[in-house]
């Protein structure tokens, strides 16, 4: 019983934290008519922005997450050579700033391929997708390598003697255990990977930040342009706490 | 029973080490078709090692295994093994049945995903299994919510569904409460008495004595003596096997490991 009342105990501090922000904004609001209609103006514009983000975060966690069980189940491979090209990589990645390595996926890609006589465009936010989908690979993998360890080895030999072949094992009854014990670092890898996409803004991708600087540039009045980081902060908030809060969830459920 | 001319497995002069540490030193062993083979005799004489051998689970270092005309000791690629595999179900002392799926699951993924058999007809396999090891009620539950003795149940019954041509039982009740061993032992009774051809390490003397075709003696990874169980269990001329024998007979005999 106990056990049950603390999750929600816990979740009452933000949750009180976002109403109490959404009174002082609503106050303020409600002093200056003439902001809340420039908030309004704005809104969708700033909306079109976050909807950025968050394909940036799902493109790029969708491919960093395939890269990263590869290259985990990799890192215990039986041959030394991809063993020691698994672990280079991601010990590289998993150590470099994401911004970096958005900056480098900028730079290092040209702007349009050429593919069979026809250019095709190669947009920035394609890049910044690349460059956050290194590290969520590398991070990926290391999350992978730890749950594959945690399995006991008589889970194999049980797998083994049934006639599956390592990847079968691997693929129908080592990674599924995986699963739970997984979930939640990569979860929070997530909400990582989707706070760095504010980050693409620096290279010129229009996501939220990108689309904030833009709306305060163009109304120009300092508590428009305080009011619409605020707007920035309370997206990333309200996207990012569901995730976190259906881990938990995720996690409780899963531990039978 | 009698011994066909060509045994299902036949080890000769198996030697084993892990590094420095040498477990077999010289097995000869064989197991007709239809035969109950129990090996019995102290911890760490390399009773397991052998059965290990037998699937490929383990490579020896030294002699001769055949099952069913394969050399198993001549396999060299994971395909060959596997294909042996198929063939030969085993029990694990700890049931290593698998946490994440439902006893039906646990039993059908081999035969679908390994045989390609469909889902229907490995489901009703199953069934039908978990009704023979008296657990039909158990289909939908998962490991952890079963006793030890279902659990180990569940795990026979997965590796029947794979329709083995020879099942080894590697000390399958060592795990269990003296409770719910009887109930184990009587499914596998029910298998040997069907002509299941099996290979059980065990120290269930009185179990072994009754079903056994053959027992086997093993110490310090060599064979002592094997011959009939009345043999091995009431006539060995050994001083060592009588002392074995004898210490846990009156071991056993305060649990009550023939309940069913």
């Amino acid at each position: 019983m106990t056990a049950s009342a603390l999750p929600s105990r816990l979740s009452a501090a933000p949750l009180l934290l976002a109403v109490t922000a959404c009174g002082a904004v609503a106050l303020w609001l409600a002093l200056d008519p003439s902001l809340g209609r420039l908030l309004l103006e704005w809104l969708p514009y700033l909306a079109r922005g976050f909807a950025m983000n968050i394909l940036i975060s799902v493109l790029a966690m969708a491919l960093g997450t395939l890269a990263g069980i590869v290259l985990g189940a990799m890192e215990l491979a039986p041959v030394r050579l991809v063993r020691a090209a698994a672990i280079a990589y991601v010990q590289v990645f998993r150590n470099a700033p994401h911004l970096v390595l958005i900056f480098a996926t900028t730079y290092i890609f040209p702007f349009e391929i050429v593919a069979f006589g026809h250019y095709v465009p190669f947009p920035d936010w394609v890049k910044a997708v690349i460059g956050l989908a290194i590290p969520a690979s590398a991070h990926t993998a290391e999350i992978t390598r730890g749950a594959l360890q945690s399995i006991p080895t008589p889970q194999w030999d049980a797998a083994k003697g049934l006639g599956f072949s390592r990847i079968e094992a691997l693929r129908f009854i080592i990674l599924p255990q995986c699963l739970r014990r997984a979930l939640p670092p990569w979860m929070n890898l997530y909400a990582s990977i989707c706070m760095g996409t504010a980050l693409a803004s620096l290279v010129g991708v229009h996501e939220l930040l990108h689309a904030a600087t833009d709306a305060s540039t163009a109304v120009s009045r300092t508590d428009f342009t305080v009011l619409t980081y605020v707007t920035v902060l309370f997206a990333f908030f309200l996207f990012c706490y569901p995730v976190s809060r259906l881990t938990q969830r995720l996690e409780r459920r899963l531990a039978r | 029973m009698t011994a066909s001319s060509t045994p299902l497995v036949a080890l000769e002069d198996v030697h084993l080490s892990f590094g420095a540490n040498e477990v077999l030193k010289g097995i000869d062993l064989t197991v007709a078709r239809g035969e109950a083979v129990s090996i019995i005799g102290p911890s760490g004489s390399g009773k397991s090692t052998i059965l290990r051998c037998i699937n490929a689970l383990l490579a020896p270092s030294r002699g001769r295994i055949t099952v069913n005309g394969v050399r198993v000791d001549a396999l060299r690629s994971e395909a060959e093994r596997i294909a042996l595999r198929k063939r030969i179900g085993i029990v694990f002392q700890q049931y290593n049945l698998f946490p994440h799926l439902t006893v039906l699951d646990n039993i059908t993924i081999a035969p679908i995903r390994i045989l390609k058999e469909n889902r229907a007809a490995a489901e009703s396999h199953a069934r039908a299994l978990l009704e023979r090891v008296r657990l039909a009620d158990k289909v939908a539950a998962y490991p952890g919510q079963l006793s030890g003795g279902q659990q180990q149940r569940v795990a026979i019954a997965r590796a029947l569904a794979m329709r083995p041509d020879l099942v080894l039982f590697d000390e399958v009740t060592s795990a269990l409460d003296p409770e719910t061993v009887g109930e184990v032992l009587a499914v596998i009774r029910g298998l040997v008495r069907e002509g299941m051809t099996s290979l059980l390490v065990t120290h269930e003397m009185r179990f072994a004595e009754e079903i056994s075709d053959k027992v086997v003696f093993t110490e310090n990874g060599r064979i002592v003596e094997e011959g009939p169980p009345a043999q091995i269990f009431h006539r060995s001329g050994n001083p060592r096997i009588r002392q074995f024998v004898r210490g846990l007979g009156a071991r056993e005999a305060v649990q009550p490991g023939e309940g069913i």
